[in-house]
């Protein structure tokens, strides 16, 4: 039995690669059997998370050995509280993003469940994972299963699209292996704990090849997080995606930023170029936060709203100690879920807009037409239900990103600038992040209320969306759990100090995988 | 030997950034491949100790490990070429998807203005 229970990571894996494979061999048309296969291990997957992050805390991190082999020439899987944590919000993004799926998009194109679990697999494995080469792997079964989705429902606008965003993530890929195997040249090895350890022992002069190929990794990595050179192709790919996938795009950006932490942490202790993270992050935040202002679309508006939450993580992971960093991945934490929740809820308000009405929107403000006083509509007519819960929703996520109390956002924020102003001589950089921190809420706030008081009270007719239970259920779940981790923000912080904590300070993260037999 | 390496890795590497920086979606798949060979050069010469000195195992003689190609590179670069591939041929599709639906290869999918 415990040796089943330390398969609980490898699990992860299997399970949703297993369970894609098998849905490629059922015939397209039987939906009700591929949704039924797809959604119970959606479920078994999201218990298996639960199950690793209840573990994840004993004592730092939990080795499994694949085949046995000992870690620095096999592979091993390593589960900590952070890729715990990662493992779980990518399953329940997974989950919710599969339910909406099921009243329309799953017939929108082939193999849609097959995608999504695939892209599941590989995000695990890239959780997971404790050598270099191996999250080349995962991010590669990742990225191409986000290719297929980011095509799902095809037409024109996302093909072209997805044809940027292929080129841009197979460019990096490209110097993800450049990076790899520098450092393995240098190193000769790829598991992280031993390039830790081996690191110092690297002649001077090899250093800068070394540190050439942890430099192209990382662009690699923070092309995936959008930071602001490099995410420019972020928002366009996000909007034209459909609904569910882009919801599991969210996710997809966090890996970028995951796996900045893992490697910049464990090999270089945080130390180098934590002035390019601190800066680059506050540039992505600026970049975020003014496209989230001038956005006219609701897709992009939330694909901004991506950027920002990048921003707002990298420069936390640059600037701050692992206080800053512990209320940072509580801030992923929360931002990935409610963020998830937006891309579903954008879908569901748009269906009750007219074509173009975006463009119109944002004419009507800067001609400042369409003020002209309405008539009085008729007393004690009660706004439909459906969208009454749409806006209620709609809402709740938009002041869940913008961060304003008193959802989990503003926790979120406020533990991240505590952390940063708690010490006796806060450096000027602390501040400028504290101002673009505060301005982004304030751009969120204005960008969502601009788009929302278009979106349900407009001044033209409208129609009202015909939104089914089962498609409206997974966005209120999301944002129910953002609920949950407001009164549960204790023993959550907690959790995500532990980890940051461990992130900190590796040598405990190291020796574990090293000793494991 | 090590320097015509390098420069045949330059001149796939260089070509490939100048086709992926193309308008045309053809000349960029074309750029992406010629740079994932020479990437995939770069991994192989990773492992590459020097040139002349054949693996052979002689009998009685205790073999010397620095004489050896390191054989991890060789299993990596077989897994980036199989990658490359896969994403090749996914691109390839694309391509042909987004011709078909916006009628022009140009990345864009729409001819820029003159």
């Amino acid at each position: 039995m415990s040796s089943l229970v330390a398969q609980l990571p490898a699990a992860t894996i299997a399970l949703p690669l297993a369970v894609a494979a098998l849905m490629l061999f059922v015939d397209e048309r039987r939906h009700g059997l591929k949704a039924a296969l797809s959604l119970s291990a959606s479920l078994a997957l999201l218990a298996l998370s639960v199950a690793l992050v209840a573990r994840a805390a004993a004592p730092v991190a939990h080795v499994t050995s694949l085949g046995g082999w000992p870690a620095p020439f096999g592979i091993v899987l390593v589960a900590d509280r952070l890729s715990a944590l990662m493992v779980l919000l990518a399953a329940a993004l997974g989950a919710a993003a599969l339910v909406f799926s099921v009243a329309r998009w799953q017939r929108a194109g082939p193999h849609f469940h097959s995608l999504v679990h695939f892209l599941l697999a590989g995000l695990n494995g890239a959780f997971l994972t404790g050598d270099l080469f191996n999250l080349f792997v995962f991010f590669e079964l990742l990225l191409v299963a986000s290719y297929g989705l980011a095509l799902h429902g095809s037409g024109a606008p996302r093909v072209a699209a997805s044809l940027h965003y292929i080129v841009i993530n197979l460019a990096a890929s490209l110097l993800f292996l450049v990076g790899v195997s520098l450092m393995y040249g240098v190193a000769g090895t790829l598991n992280m704990a031993d390039l830790a350890l081996r690191l110092p022992q690297v002649p001077a002069a090899d250093r800068a090849l070394f540190e050439i190929g942890a430099a192209a990794m990382g662009i690699a990595f923070l092309v995936k997080a959008g930071m602001w050179p490099l995410g420019f192709w972020l928002p366009a790919a996000y909007a034209a995606a459909s609904a569910p996938a882009a919801a599991l795009f969210v996710i997809l950006s966090k890996v970028g930023i995951y796996a900045v932490m893992r490697v910049w942490f464990i090999v270089f202790g945080g130390d180098a170029g934590a002035e390019l993270l601190a800066y680059g992050g506050m540039a992505t935040l600026a970049y975020g936060l003014a496209g989230v202002l001038s956005s006219q679309q609701l897709g992009r508006l939330a694909g901004f709203s991506v950027i920002v939450s990048s921003g707002i993580l990298l420069a936390a992971l640059g600037l701050g100690d692992a206080a800053a960093t512990g209320a940072a991945i509580y801030y992923l934490a929360v931002s990935t879920p409610g963020l998830g929740a937006l891309f579903l809820l954008i879908e569901l308000v748009e269906r009750a807009r007219a074509p173009g009405a975006d463009l119109l929107a944002v004419t009507a403000d800067a001609f400042g037409i369409g003020d002209e006083p309405e008539p009085e509509e008729e007393p004690g007519i009660a706004i439909p239900a459906a969208m009454a819960v749409l806006g209620l929703s709609f809402a709740g996520a938009a002041l869940l990103v913008a961060g304003l109390p008193p959802l989990s956002g503003f926790v979120a924020k406020f533990a991240l600038l505590a952390a940063l102003l708690d010490a006796d001589r806060v450096p000027v950089a602390v501040w400028a992040l504290l101002a673009l921190v505060l301005l982004s809420g304030l751009a969120a706030i204005i960008g969502f209320g601009r788009a929302g008081v278009r979106v349900f009270w407009p001044a033209q007719e409208r129609s009202i969306p015909r939104v089914r239970m089962i498609e409206i259920a997974p966005a209120v779940v999301l944002l129910g759990a953002c609920l949950a981790l407001t009164a549960a923000a204790g023993p959550a912080l907690r959790y995500t100090q532990d980890a940051a904590r461990a992130l900190h300070s590796p040598g405990a993260y190291i020796e574990e995988v090293l000793r494991t037999p | 030997m090590e320097i015509v390496v390098a420069c045949g890795i330059a001149v796939l590497a260089g070509s490939g950034v100048w086709l992926l920086l193309r308008p045309r979606t053809f000349q960029v798949a074309i750029g992406l491949s010629l740079l994932s060979y020479a990437v995939n050069l770069f991994i192989v010469i990773m492992g590459w100790v020097r040139d002349g000195a054949a693996p052979f195992v002689q009998p009685g003689v205790l073999p010397d490990p620095a004489r050896f190609a390191d054989p991890l590179p060789q299993a990596l670069v077989l897994t980036a070429i199989v990658i490359a591939f896969a994403t090749t041929a996914l691109l390839l599709v694309v391509l042909l998807a987004s011709r078909g639906l916006t009628g022009t290869d140009h990345v864009d999918g729409r001819e820029a203005e003159e």
